[in-house]
């Protein structure tokens, strides 16, 4: 149990390697259900393998991946019901470019579900509809921007009404405004449906303001589990490295303009 | 080799049993089919029709050394529907549709489309492969009797029109010519070149990711050029190997 939530999803000493590079290196958390958990870390730690191995995309080389008590094996019928009741949201999108928003949204429903053609269309307007894209509904995706891409794979992962969603470094690539705006939206929209989420990113100020839970993962295994408030008070030698990175940068640009001017 | 094989025929294997499961199937198929035959007509169309210019041409300047100008119908029927309609349509078709759809596949793996598809619980090659495995072993038949037709009409033009082979006596040799068993080895050999060449090229850009010496777009190129090749030489081998069953038989 964990922030008075009973857990949904339990990841059990998770171990994955590429080539003989270890990725993760028995990875341990639980993600309390109807809550936003984060796993923070740096570019290249295997945040997104993590969140693979979850899903399904990837196969684990050692440890359980455990959903409401039933471990989720690749071709189990426990990891059927999991895919039926988990929505993932690409770091790329990977919405399919040759369909329109719509045929995007409905994609799922049309090919998980026996729903009527009226209601798959109909749900998956109002998903369009509640994410505010329903003017947009005939454009594919190339021509929307990428803000707008963003909420339209959010709105085909929840269509299905999953409860859980998983987030693959939702704000790569976006400027700070930007990156502000999908947090908000991930909020917004987790309280709205009332899923689970589990974000993997590297933004702190954004994921410790949005998150009820954050986790750091480093060197393959998790170093800190806790309220985001725990994490800002933290002296775990690791937190506060990567906490301070911001400050760092800011601190390492301050100089290199101290030493132009005085070179001027 | 031997894993490759087997991981080959697991694909198709897989795909087929995938076929069960698809939503909208018909849709798909329908969709696949117009990709890979509205899309290539013209194509196999101009080719047919400039494949029977050629044979009219050289078959009348070989067959009148003999005097035989009245054989002129036989020896281009026979040589389209045995052997230039199936090879040529099936090529034609690889270096269009075939391509394309190994391109097509190796993006969506790049772009994590396939996975986004799995990640949902729809079955990708249920979705994606098995409706262009089952249009294939319809359209390239079909595509074979469209080249015979206009290939037939490009001999006519050039035996009769251009060299004046008697236009009665150029079709009548043609009817004579063809037979059931002709047609059925013509049909055979299509079905069975857009089976596997359309599978070999599916397969390629599925697996475009497997490529150990390149990543992103090279893999993509290289999936495509792979599946290009591939699926050529497989019609070629294939076409001896179904000819010596029919000469056999």
């Amino acid at each position: 149990m964990n922030n008075g939530s009973p857990t949904l999803l339990s990841i059990e000493g998770v171990e994955k390697s590429f080539h003989g590079r270890t990725v993760l290196r028995g990875v341990d958390f639980q993600v309390p259900r109807g809550t936003i958990f984060t796993v923070l870390g740096p570019s290249g730690t295997g945040k997104s393998v993590l969140l693979k191995c979850i899903a399904g995309i990837l196969k684990p080389d050692a440890g359980r991946i455990v959903f409401e008590g039933r471990v989720l094996d690749r071709d189990s019928g426990a990891r059927a019901e999991f895919r039926r009741r988990c929505g993932f949201l690409f770091q790329s999108n990977a919405l399919f470019d040759s369909l329109t928003a719509l045929e995007n949204v409905a994609l799922p429903l049309e090919q998980t579900t026996s729903l009527s053609k009226t209601e798959i269309r109909h749900r998956s307007r109002e998903a369009l509809d509640q994410l505010e894209l329903l003017e947009f509904q005939d454009r594919h995706p190339g021509e929307l921007s990428g803000g707008m891409q963003k909420r339209l794979a959010l709105a085909r992962a929840i269509v299905t009404q999953p409860e859980v969603v998983l987030f693959d470094e939702p704000t790569a690539g976006l400027d700070p405004l930007r990156r502000n705006a999908v947090f908000a939206m991930i909020a917004k929209y987790q309280r709205r449906f009332h899923f689970t989420a589990l974000v993997v990113t590297h933004d702190v100020p954004e994921a410790l303001a949005a998150s009820d839970r954050v986790a750091l993962l480093e060197k393959g295994r998790i170093c800190f589990e806790g309220p985001p408030e725990e994490f800002s008070a933290s002296e775990h030698p690791m937190v506060r490295k990567f906490r301070d990175s911001t400050e760092a940068l800011a601190a390492t640009l301050s100089d290199i303009r101290g030493d132009q001017s005085v070179s001027k | 080799m031997v894993r490759g094989v087997g991981g080959f025929s697991m694909f198709v294997a897989e795909s087929f049993a995938a076929l069960t499961s698809t939503r909208k199937l018909p849709r798909r198929i329908l969709r696949s089919v117009y990709e890979q035959g509205a899309v290539c007509l013209p194509v196999v169309a101009i080719v047919g029709l400039f494949t029977g210019l050629v044979l009219g041409l050289q078959g009348y300047h070989v067959l009148s050394r003999f005097g035989s100008e009245g054989l002129l119908g036989t020896m281009v029927s026979l040589s389209l529907v045995r052997e230039m309609a199936p090879v040529l349509a099936a090529l034609m078709l690889i270096g269009q549709s075939g391509s394309a759809l190994a391109a097509e596949l190796g993006i969506q793996r790049n772009s994590e489309q396939i996975a986004a598809l799995e990640t949902m619980g729809v079955n990708s090659l249920g979705y994606l492969v098995a409706p262009r495995l089952v249009s294939a072993i319809f359209v390239y038949p079909a595509q074979a009797a469209l080249f015979v037709v206009v290939g037939l009409w490009g001999g006519a033009l050039s035996g009769s029109v251009l060299l004046g082979v008697d236009s009665g006596v150029y079709w009548s040799a043609v009817e004579r010519a063809v037979e059931f068993r002709d047609l059925r080895e013509c049909f055979i050999k299509a079905a069975t070149f857009g089976l596997f060449s359309t599978a070999i090229c599916a397969f390629q850009g599925y697996f475009a990711d497997r490529n150990h010496s390149a990543s992103g777009a090279r893999a993509v190129s290289a999936a495509t050029t792979r599946a290009v090749v591939f699926s050529s030489i497989m019609v070629l081998v294939a076409d001896y190997l179904v000819s010596s069953f029919f000469v056999g038989a």
